[in-house]
């Protein structure tokens, strides 16, 4: 057996770092997975996905459900499944319709209470499942069926719109520009510019911390390339989008949220408690996590972003209607899986699951282009899933 | 004599892990066997590349068994061949009986239908030659370790083992319980049957083997015979150097009682009716290493939980006092920060998250050590990992290998770096040395010794009365959920002991 001994370890921190290396392997794998796919219906479109237009409705098209992903992640990281997302998000988006339109209540306070009141369902279901343990399975299965019914009946079986003008803004807005130049939206670019050069300035700042004390990274050439593919990629995107109206509003919105969840799962303790929760629940009830009340807000959480994601489909459609939000939540269950969460629980990364979105995304958007039937999309979507995972546990056999 | 298995230049790698490295091993027809050497030296590992849960093709070597080469594909393989191995960790499902445990993919069955009449009779028949007398239709759940080993090795019978493989058999049995197991394997021996035995008790080893085979870093040392065995010997060869003390020497200094529960009284978690802890009083100094003797099933550990936050039991009532100031006990989270920490005795269901590292393992029962505001310090985590890696000595590729794929005992040791990362006055440790090796268990005293040097306080739960007697300042004895002695350990011997239990038996029938 060879083990280094513990004097030497430090500067091989990366080079034997086995779990952490693979973890990246799987995201890059992803990214590839993402890109070629792209690269596939850009031949088969002839060219339409990569047109600005077609790549702002991808966007608008699949917000909600990486939105629903981010909260969907953390659910199944802590172990359990939300299957009420999608009439959750349908009924809030009733409720919002209703509100506005039929009560006349400013959008803003109707924004906020439609917020508060998904989470308030999320903390409905998570009370169950938390404080009482009933599988969430079949708490979020009862949700499901509760808030469909809910938003029907809300709806009175009818669409209700349209929505106030400031309030489509959230999901057909794009953000000002204050130059003016015709055709191309140079806010936005700069925009794109400064994230990019942020994200550079963060990444070689963490290196050279790690660096410091005496930790090494991984090899330079890699990081150097991942970092300017990444910032390729961005730019490249953000110069397509601005040349047609600029970066939607809920680009933005979509972006900080992923930050923010990012953060929270990588870099804070709360995020730990939850993988390690996920992991191994009693170990971790013993190490003085407070499982319950985790679990109790992951599911808060996972009702504000579906209330969320509500709303934005809502603005989009510039409607409510009864059937909104109609298996959303095999969509976002699935965009997590594809990105390699375990439906064991206690692993998953939320960049995973971003890019699974947008695997299913591009893949729905790419082969309405074609024109596929929608029921072979389904078949294919459902392949596709199966494959990931196939090849998820294959992997891990494997090692 | 004949021999039955010899392994030839067994080389097995794991990710970043050279586990094996060129090791041979030679059994004779019925001999009992010993395996030994210390934590990650690669004793499982071997025993699983025999037993084909790693396939012929996962490793290099040869294998020949009965004169043949042998190219296994799994389990069932070996078994068909008469290899049984019972693993390290227990494999038996908890909510089904004795009976269908035994049988469990090998019913006797006509047509597809179970027949459960023969599977209980020849039940019956097995659980006789392992001596365990218990209904075949009791549920596992309802047995303690020691006769759930039996049952495993009743399993084993049922299959008509020819070379019987035990991994850590005795690590969590009491010493009754060792040596009933330890005489059934001589018995199998007298029937022609040969067996594997891995064990850290190295009194046992010299008990019953014929042979010893010393493994160090994946690689043979030597095969020592009866006549050189003795456990000096062993465990120089184990360690590679001579180790001169089992228990490092300490002087105490001992103050105040910082620690004391009075009263303190559990029921069963689900008969809560019934009584589990009966009005307990103890207390702990500053400075002290306080060591709880007792039986399997004495109510050390539910004790020892229903302190640590409730972890266990209901209808808990009683008094915990720090300092003199009586403390609220009633979550972990509340123990945890009235100084209060427990090394559980079940690595695997409570001590580890197995699907995640070393490094994240140890910091979990103390974020707020290594984070500011929620946000975690990555450099400070991995600094603490790294230092507590190498302060109990553990063994492993990094910081970043998953504790599932650690060895028994250094999964131990991960366990225990987390709880003395979380930095407890009072640390509560439930068998911390089961399935260490001789070197680490040193090491691990030696751990125990220098916290309380800091002025810390150790309450210790241990089955090994040699441990007791060699760590502690004083000793409790447990019986049946009550106090039933106390003694400075100066005083105390494993007679003493023995004799406050079977004293308290006595009066309790
Ligand atoms: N699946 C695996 N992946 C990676 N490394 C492994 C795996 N299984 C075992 N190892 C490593 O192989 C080495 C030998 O482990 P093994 O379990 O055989 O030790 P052992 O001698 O049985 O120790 P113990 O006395 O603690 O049970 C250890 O360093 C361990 O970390
Ligand atoms: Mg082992």
């Amino acid at each position: 057996m060879t083990v280094e001994t513990a004097a030497t370890q430090g500067k091989k921190d990366f080079k034997t770092d086995g779990s952490a290396l693979k973890g990246n392997y799987r995201e890059y794998g992803l990214v590839l997975a993402l890109i070629l796919i792209m690269l596939f219906f850009q031949y088969t479109t002839s060219g339409v996905l990569f047109k600005p237009v077609n790549l702002t409705n991808l966007v608008l098209q699949n917000s909600y459900i990486i939105i629903m992903a981010l909260g969907m992640l953390l659910v199944i990281v802590a172990g359990h499944i939300d299957l009420s997302v999608g009439s959750v998000s349908g009924f809030i988006g009733g409720l919002a319709a209703v509100m506005m339109v039929r009560w006349q209540i400013h959008y803003i306070p109707a924004t906020i209470l439609c917020l508060i009141m998904g989470g308030a369902i999320g903390a409905a279901q998570g009370y169950w499942i938390a404080y009482h343990k009933i599988p969430s399975f079949i708490v979020t299965l009862a949700g499901m069926l509760v808030f469909r019914g809910l938003a029907l009946w809300l709806l009175g079986g009818q669409s209700v719109g349209p929505f106030p003008p400031q309030f489509q803004l959230l999901s057909s807005g794009f953000i000002p520009d204050f130059f003016g130049y015709p055709g191309f939206n140079v806010t936005s670019m700069l925009v794109g510019i400064i994230l990019v050069a942020l994200m550079i300035y963060f990444s070689v700042r963490g290196r050279a911390k790690r660096e410091k004390h005496g930790y090494q990274g991984e090899p330079f050439a890699l990081f150097v390339a991942k970092n300017l593919i990444i910032a390729g990629i961005v730019l490249f995107l953000t110069y397509l989008l601005s040349s047609y109206k600029g970066l939607p509003n809920v680009l933005i919105v979509m972006s900080l949220l992923i930050a923010l969840f990012v953060f929270v799962t990588k870099r804070m303790t709360v995020g730990r408690r939850i993988y390690a929760m996920g992991g191994n629940e009693k170990a971790a009830k013993l190490s003085g996590i407070k499982t319950e009340r985790l679990t109790f807000l992951t599911f808060v959480n996972m009702g504000v972003l579906a209330a969320l994601a509500g709303l934005i489909f809502a603005a989009r459609l510039n409607t409510a209607t009864p059937k909104a939000g109609l298996g959303f939540e095999l969509d976002v269950i699935a965009a997590v899986f594809i990105g390699g969460a375990s439906a064991m629980g206690g692993v998953g990364q939320v960049m995973g699951a971003v890019i699974g979105a947008f695997i299913m995304g591009v893949m729905n958007n790419g082969m309405s282009i074609m024109g596929v039937n929608i029921d072979w999309q389904q078949v294919i979507k459902g392949l596709v899933l199966l494959a990931a995972v196939i090849f998820d546990v294959y992997n891990k056999n494997k090692a | 004599m004949e021999t039955i298995l010899e392994m030839c230049n067994i080389t097995k790698v794991f990710p970043g892990v050279k586990a094996l490295n060129n090791v041979n091993l030679n059994v004779r027809k019925g001999e009992i066997h010993a395996l030994v050497g210390e934590n990650g030296a690669g004793k499982s590992t071997l025993m699983k590349v025999l037993s084909g849960v790693y396939p012929h093709g996962s490793y290099e070597g040869e294998i020949f068994y009965n004169g043949q080469e042998q190219h296994f594909r799994g389990i069932s393989d070996s078994e068909k061949q008469g290899i049984i191995i019972i693993h390290q960790e227990l494999a038996l499902v908890p909510l089904l009986s004795i009976a269908e445990n035994i049988f469990l993919g090998n019913e006797p069955a006509k047509f597809g239908i179970i027949d459960w009449h023969v599977a209980e009779n020849r039940t019956r028949e097995l659980l006789a030659k392992v001596g365990l007398k218990e209904d075949p239709l009791t549920l596992i759940t309802n047995l303690g370790v020691g006769k759930q080993q039996l049952v495993e090795i009743a399993k084993a019978l049922s299959k008509d083992v020819e070379l019987l493989i035990l991994d850590e058999p005795t690590a969590s049995l009491n010493e009754k319980d060792s040596d009933a197991l330890l005489d059934l394997l001589l018995e199998f021996k007298a029937h022609g049957i040969s067996s594997i035995l891995i064990s850290h008790k190295l009194n046992e080893v010299g008990k019953v083997a014929d042979r010893i085979t010393v493994l160090r870093d994946g690689a043979t040392i030597e095969t020592l015979d009866k006549q050189d065995i003795s456990e000096d010997r062993i465990v120089t060869s184990m360690v590679g150097r001579q180790l001169a003390d089992r228990f490092p020497q300490r002087e105490p200094d001992i103050g105040e009682v910082v620690f004391e529960v009075k009263d303190w009284v559990v029921h069963h978690h689900i008969h809560s009716e019934r009584t589990v802890i009966n009005g307990i009083n103890l207390n702990v100094r500053k400075g002290e290493v306080v060591g709880i003797a007792g039986l399997m099933g004495a109510g050390r550990t539910e004790f020892a939980m229903s302190v640590f936050g409730k972890a266990y039991g209901r209808n808990i009532s009683g008094e915990v006092f720090i300092n003199g100031r009586k403390v609220d006990v009633s979550t972990i989270g509340k123990a945890i920060d009235n100084g209060i920490a427990y090394v559980t005795e079940d690595r695997k269901t409570y001590g580890l998250n197995l699907i995640d590292h070393i490094k994240h393992n140890a910091t979990i029962a103390n974020l707020e050590g290594v984070s500011h505001n929620g946000v975690l310090d990555d450099m400070a985590e991995l600094k603490v990992a790294n230092e507590y890696r190498r302060k109990t000595n553990i063994r492993s590729s990094s910081i970043y290998q998953r504790t599932g794929n650690l060895s028994g005992g250094n999964q131990q040791k991960v366990v225990l770096s987390k709880w003395l990362f979380a930095n407890p006055d009072l640390l509560i440790l439930d068998e911390p040395t089961r399935g260490i090796d001789v070197g680490a268990k040193y090491e691990i005293y030696t751990i125990i010794n220098q916290l309380v040097s800091e002025g810390k306080s150790v309450l210790m739960i241990s089955s090994e009365m040699p441990e007791l007697l060699g760590v502690c300042d004083r000793i409790y004895v447990m019986n049946q959920g009550r106090l039933v002695g106390e003694m400075p350990a100066s005083e105390a011997s494993q007679e003493k002991i023995m004799r406050a239990i079977i004293r308290a038996e006595g009066k309790a029938s």
